[in-house]
């Protein structure tokens, strides 16, 4: 089975998971009051969940052929080997470590850190060049977010500011 | 409109709306120029620094600088490096690329200049024209009328996402407008689907959905294969002049394209892509015997209609951006989503009630197309060098902005979990190759098409509105048309090569 009727069969469980929730779970919430009321919140919903429980379904059983001049995708998934789904992989990786130090270990040493890594990732070997320019790009973006913009961004680790 | 030319050339003109324009274009040259990274991403990162500046004029001003900029570095890594950052200014590389290794990157750069700049003044006329009355008019709608007036916008985005494809561009639209559920709505003071999560109880962030469709791709995209960023030899750029006889050619290729494109541009769902492709077809059909072999093969024409084209209809798509607050494109659902962030709601309304806005962003049009042209261009031998900065500084760098931008929106590292777990399911989606501009429509348009329904079901006590306002129910037949017939087109064409024997 092709990719895309894969993410139709996604889709497909996601929208019967949301029409489930929104034709037999939200309306015993609504008060009474509400309840006189031509529109519940959950009308949109259940007209939503069903439409595309439709569409997917089309995607899925394959109804609409793709056109013989489809033009190629912007990549082949087919060739997935042929990519460096490694690094990829990694630096998809590395953002979520970095949503997770990004608080406890403060701004600074999370950017400095992930810049630094992922570049490493991705094959940079002049640590001389590399480590510097990063250091000083975290502390001039620090510098706009915070007093340019006025964004309050925790710059140092939690055990530095006691807390 | 004489009144309104005053109030706009008043707010544009302060030195602070000047410098908006200035580091607007600037920026999106700069980064319109890597290859790979489209106006999208380019606006998307720029929206939290806009938002911050909290004067909605200002922010549109900065994010249309950053819009024009980018389609016109787009056209510059087109030309020198084949390696077109946008779908747009793909027809561009078609001649400016072949021009670009016969030596003449100076001549065809400034060709795409002038093209570019006039294409976007003749389209700001037009928009001044056009726009006006376009609002007057919707200014007689009720809430029933827009909610089906949204319904044919999502119809037509999904209706112009060609053959084979409907079908995917309707369930997109679909899954944006089932995100756009997620959260506390305006009518009702219930979450709904949040799953019990706090995070989720504001809804999803509407940049962190624009950062996780448009910018996570295209720079794990880049990750994944190199030969898309492949740097080639820029080489030297000079002589940027062209001669009388070159201008002669091209004026009335850019008279016709400025106006066609600004009408496909008006269009929802069909934008600067489908101008820019068309434009060059059109050309090319009415060109000479002669001229035509040239296409293909460094046409002055052939540069300068796709050019032209996709300028205008970039002014043009903010035809129904700024009259009825409908997005056509991805990048002016991109601009919407900032306009509501800043309280601000386009709309027929926004002519009467913040004329100031709309007249700024009309002239800084102007202002930002003679930028382009006069700063940019003797510039460009200078900013082109950008394109030889590393890939192993330049991904790391996307990455870390895409993340920046969505965690100070809303100052919360679940946020940026969202950002990554969303941007993953993107690029497989668009490894599919599901579109993905029409999910984001979807969400933005999600919550007004849902507030107008619920307001006309209230007004009407029920379902009524459909079959009691004649108007409603046109427009619904025609958004059902517009998703039904290309479909049926497409079958009844397949079933005829079947019997040929195909």
């Amino acid at each position: 089975m092709a990719l895309d009727r894969w993410i139709a069969l996604i889709i497909l469980v996601i929208s019967i998971v949301y029409g489930y929730a929104a034709y037999f779970t939200m309306d015993q919430l609504l008060p009474p009051f509400m309840q006189r009321n031509p529109v519940w919140p959950s009308t949109f919903p259940k007209i939503l969940s069903v439409l595309a429980i439709v569409t997917s379904l089309i995607i899925l059983l394959g109804l609409e052929k793709p056109a013989a001049d489809a033009k190629e995708p912007d990549i082949d998934y087919r060739r997935l080997g042929d990519y460096n789904i490694g690094q990829a992989a990694l630096l998809v990786a590395m953002m979520v470590v970095y949503a997770l130090t990004l608080r406890p270990l403060g701004f600074f040493i999370a950017t400095i850190g992930f810049l630094t890594l992922s570049a490493a990732i991705l094959g940079e070997r002049k640590f001389h060049i590399l480590i510097p320019i990063t250091t000083v790009a975290a502390f001039v973006i620090w510098y706009l977010v915070e007093q340019v913009l006025g964004i309050f961004l925790r710059p140092l680790p939690t055990f530095m500011i006691g807390g | 409109m004489l009144e309104g030319l005053l109030i706009g050339l008043q707010t544009a003109l302060s030195l602070k709306m000047l410098g908006m324009v200035i580091g607007g274009c600037l920026i999106g040259t700069f980064i319109g120029m890597l290859p790979g990274l489209g106006p999208m991403s380019i606006i998307a990162i720029m929206i939290p620094v806009a938002i911050t500046l909290g004067d909605p004029s200002a922010a549109l001003i900065l994010l249309a600088g950053v819009y024009y900029g980018a389609i016109f570095g787009g056209s510059t890594s087109s030309i020198l490096l084949n390696a077109p950052g946008v779908a747009g200014t793909v027809a561009t590389s078609f001649d400016g690329y072949p021009m670009a290794r016969a030596g003449q990157a100076g001549k065809a750069l400034t060709i795409a200049a002038i093209a570019s700049f006039s294409g976007g003044t003749i389209g700001a006329v037009l928009l001044m024209i056009f726009a006006p009355a376009l609002s007057s008019v919707a200014l007689l709608f009720h809430s029933a009328e827009y909610f089906a007036l949204m319904v044919v916008g999502l119809g037509a985005i999904a209706a112009f996402a060609g053959s084979g494809n409907v079908a995917k561009a309707t369930l997109m639209t679909l899954l944006g407008l089932i995100m756009a559920t997620v959260g506390e709505g305006a009518l009702f003071n219930m979450p709904r689907f949040t799953m019990g999560l706090m995070d989720l109880q504001s809804g999803f962030s509407f940049i962190t959905l624009a950062m996780a469709i448009f910018a996570l791709p295209e720079a794990i995209f880049l990750v994944l294969n190199p030969m898309r960023s492949s740097q080639g030899d820029s080489g030297k750029i000079e002589n940027l002049r062209i001669n009388r006889d070159e201008a002669r050619a091209i004026a009335p290729v850019i008279g016709r394209q400025s106006i066609q494109g600004f009408f496909i541009g008006v269009l929802p769902g069909a934008g600067a892509t489908i101008a820019s492709f068309l434009g060059y077809a059109v050309e090319r059909n009415i060109a000479s015997e002669k001229e035509q072999k040239e296409f293909g093969h460094g046409s002055i024409k052939g540069l300068a209609a796709p050019e032209t084209a996709n300028n205008a209809a970039c002014t043009g798509s903010f035809v129904p951006l700024l009259t009825l607050g409908i997005p056509g494109s991805g990048t002016t659902a991109i601009l919407l989503g900032a306009l509501i962030a800043l309280n601000v709601n386009p709309g027929p309304r926004l002519m009467t009630d913040e004329p100031q806005i709309f007249w700024s962003v009309i002239i800084s049009m102007y202002i930002g197309n003679l930028v382009l042209l006069i700063l940019n261009l003797p510039l460009i031998p200078y900013i082109a060098k950008i394109l030889a900065i590393p890939r192993n500084y330049l991904i790391p760098f996307i990455l870390f902005f895409t993340l920046m931008g969505s965690y100070i929106g809303q100052n919360n590292a679940t946020e940026l979990l969202i950002l990554v777990g969303l941007g993953v399911f993107a690029t497989v989606l668009r490894f599919a190759n599901y579109p993905l501009a029409p999910l984001l429509i979807g969400f933005i348009l999600g919550r007004m098409l849902e507030d107008n329904f619920s307001r006309s079901m209230q007004l009407y006590d029920g379902i009524n509105f459909i079959l009691e306002r004649p108007m409603t129910l046109g427009l619904l037949i025609l958004a059902a048309a517009l998703i039904i017939v290309p479909s049926l087109r497409a079958r009844r064409a397949r079933r005829a090569k079947v019997i040929q024997g195909d």
